[in-house]
């Protein structure tokens, strides 16, 4: 039951964007996202779409994967519109029992859902075509020249390819005490929500203690296996740029120049 | 013959919870010659983990020194060049593995010796295959069985090139098919490749197959010698809480019950065979 859960949802394939560094990924991602809030209008936004598409196309993910990232958010997509949709003022188009709905409300709501999806949908490119490791290693690797100003880069990718690592073991691990507690008699699926909260607890203290071992145990091994910090580590799978990556940036460096020439200039379709 | 750790006089104590030190090893002398292979037998507590912390510097002596390739662990300078030469491996598998990718795994202490990258493959690759996981390279390590997880464990020690490995209950949490693909793999990189082997064990099947053992009790030499010698003396073990091989055990009982028969046969073949000459039938049963 546990074990169906899969963290890091990477989607292996031979794909270009699969092939791009993880490095390049990342700050492209950052460009999309800050793209989203440059964008105004429904023009820009079928630009995004476009994009979105040849994406789809591109990275050899099958649709459906991109829509099931959708519905963990969907309560929170109708959650904005609902809000949106009756707290802006504006001119009236409909009376919903005593609220005003006004046009500029169904605008907006529409915006920022939009917006929301976009977001996800254009996100989770990179979770899906970048595995975790080069994913961690891209993180190190971009933030290392903060170092000198005290950003701890290699402490903070080893500790995320570590809980990475141990994601699975634990999940099994509570798999094992969840077995055991029942075959003492306890109860997870009955009760009210806080009996049943109450019940988690003879699953978290042994899990507590059991990963606070197996940090020891792990800190030790790392010793012994030489390790002293980043200074002067080597890497198995060193990343390395392409001439893709080039393409890539200059593509989105495009596609940004279009999206922004779009909100300067200002015929886009902000309204009814 | 060259020895590659000498423990002298060595002596390590702690303070538990009632502020009461306890001595765990009490003044140890132990040199391994380069190309041993020797278990340390003992029971809960008679300090064999503890010894064996001392041969790479992640315990230090409180008294006594204890050299590893000539150098002294104690030197703060000197701890990496002596973790590089003595590659530890330990009791559970799922704790040691750091890495998500099995060859990343046996990567890593070259990553952090700073070996180059063509060299490290190298080095990688090999381990794999001195070990046979070298098809699992690229396998996630929590899919891999108990006994596969620990050979990845032995590799990534494998890579750093190491003179010794100590082994600290390595097979303690495998099953039965899991400790026997460890312990050949073992037995194999002793012989193929001359390393000087550390068991920490208290199997004695597993014992049996080194070419020394010492048997540790209350931080004391009790036993030091050939496997062959050491189970002669029956007695003295199960004194000490620890078992004899079965066919040790079968025999040692004949004797007692008055049947004359050598002692010193430590496999069931040469045991099966001794016991065919005693009952003078030839022929084989099942």
């Amino acid at each position: 039951m546990l074990k169906d859960i899969t963290l890091g949802q990477y989607y292996p394939a031979d794909s270009v964007v699969h092939k791009l560094d993880s490095r390049t990924k990342i700050l492209i991602t950052l460009l999309y996202m800050v793209m989203i809030f440059v964008v105004d209008g429904f023009i820009g936004f079928g630009v995004l779409l476009l994009f979105n598409i040849f994406l789809l196309f591109l990275s050899k993910i099958p649709a459906k994967f991109i829509f099931k990232g959708l519905k963990p958010i969907l309560f929170f997509v109708v959650f904005t519109v609902i809000l949106n949709m009756f707290m802006t003022d504006g001119k009236v188009a409909f009376r919903f029992i005593f609220w005003d709905v006004t046009y500029e409300g169904i605008f907006t709501a529409v915006f920022m859902a939009l917006r929301i999806i976009f977001l996800v949908i254009g996100t989770s490119f990179l979770t899906y075509t970048t595995s975790p490791i080069t994913l961690t290693d891209g993180i190190e690797r971009l933030l290392s020249p903060f170092q000198r100003i005290g950003v701890p880069a290699h402490e903070l990718a080893m500790m995320m390819s570590i809980a990475l690592r141990f994601i699975p073991t634990l999940i099994e691990e509570t798999d094992k005490i969840m077995k055991a507690q029942k075959a003492r008699g306890a109860d997870f699926e009955t009760g009210s929500l806080i009996k049943r909260g109450k019940n988690l607890v003879p699953i978290l203290v042994p899990l507590f203690i059991s990963a606070f071992r197996r940090a020891e145990d792990l800190a030790t091994a790392m010793e012994a296996r030489c390790y002293n910090g980043g200074e002067n580590r080597t890497r198995l799978k060193e990343l390395k740029y392409t001439r893709l990556d080039a393409y890539a940036w200059g593509f989105m460096l495009l596609l940004f120049a279009l999206i922004l020439i779009i909100r300067i200039i200002g015929f886009d379709i902000r309204g009814f | 013959m060259e020895e590659i750790i000498q423990a002298m006089d060595l002596s390590y104590q702690y303070m538990n919870e009632d502020e009461e030190s306890v001595l765990v090893l009490d003044h140890l002398n132990i040199t391994v010659p380069k190309g041993q292979f020797l278990s340390v037998l003992g029971h809960n507590g008679s300090g064999k983990s503890t010894f064996a912390k001392h041969l790479n510097a992640i315990l230090l002596p409180c008294g006594g020194k204890v050299y590893v390739a000539g150098l002294d662990t104690s030197c703060e300078e000197k701890t990496l060049e002596v973790r590089r030469n003595v590659g530890m491996v330990f009791q559970n598998p799922d704790n040691q593995i750091v890495a998500s990718v099995v060859e990343e795994d046996v990567a890593f202490a070259c990553e952090n010796l700073g070996v180059p990258q063509a060299e490290m493959r190298k080095r990688v690759d090999e381990a794999l295959k001195s070990v046979g996981m070298y098809e699992y390279r690229d396998r996630a390590p929590h899919m891999l069985s108990g006994g596969q997880k620990q050979r990845v464990a032995i590799a990534g020690i494998i890579a750093m090139r190491p003179e010794c490995i100590v082994l600290d209950e390595p097979t303690a949490m495998l099953d039965p098919m899991g400790r026997q693909e460890v312990l050949k793999t073992i037995k194999k990189l002793n012989k193929d490749y001359g390393l000087t082997i550390v068991l920490i064990t208290h199997y004695m099947e597993e014992a049996a197959l080194s070419d020394r053992i010492i048997v540790l009790e209350k931080g004391q030499v009790l036993i030091d010698d050939k496997p062959r010698d050491v189970f002669k003396n029956v007695a003295v073990l199960k004194q000490t809480g620890l078992d004899v091989p079965q066919t040790t055990e079968l025999l040692f009982e004949l004797r007692r019950a008055g049947i004359h028969v050598p002692f010193d046969k430590l496999t069931v073949a040469e045991c099966v065979g001794e016991l065919e000459k005693l009952l003078g039938g030839t022929e084989k049963c099942c």
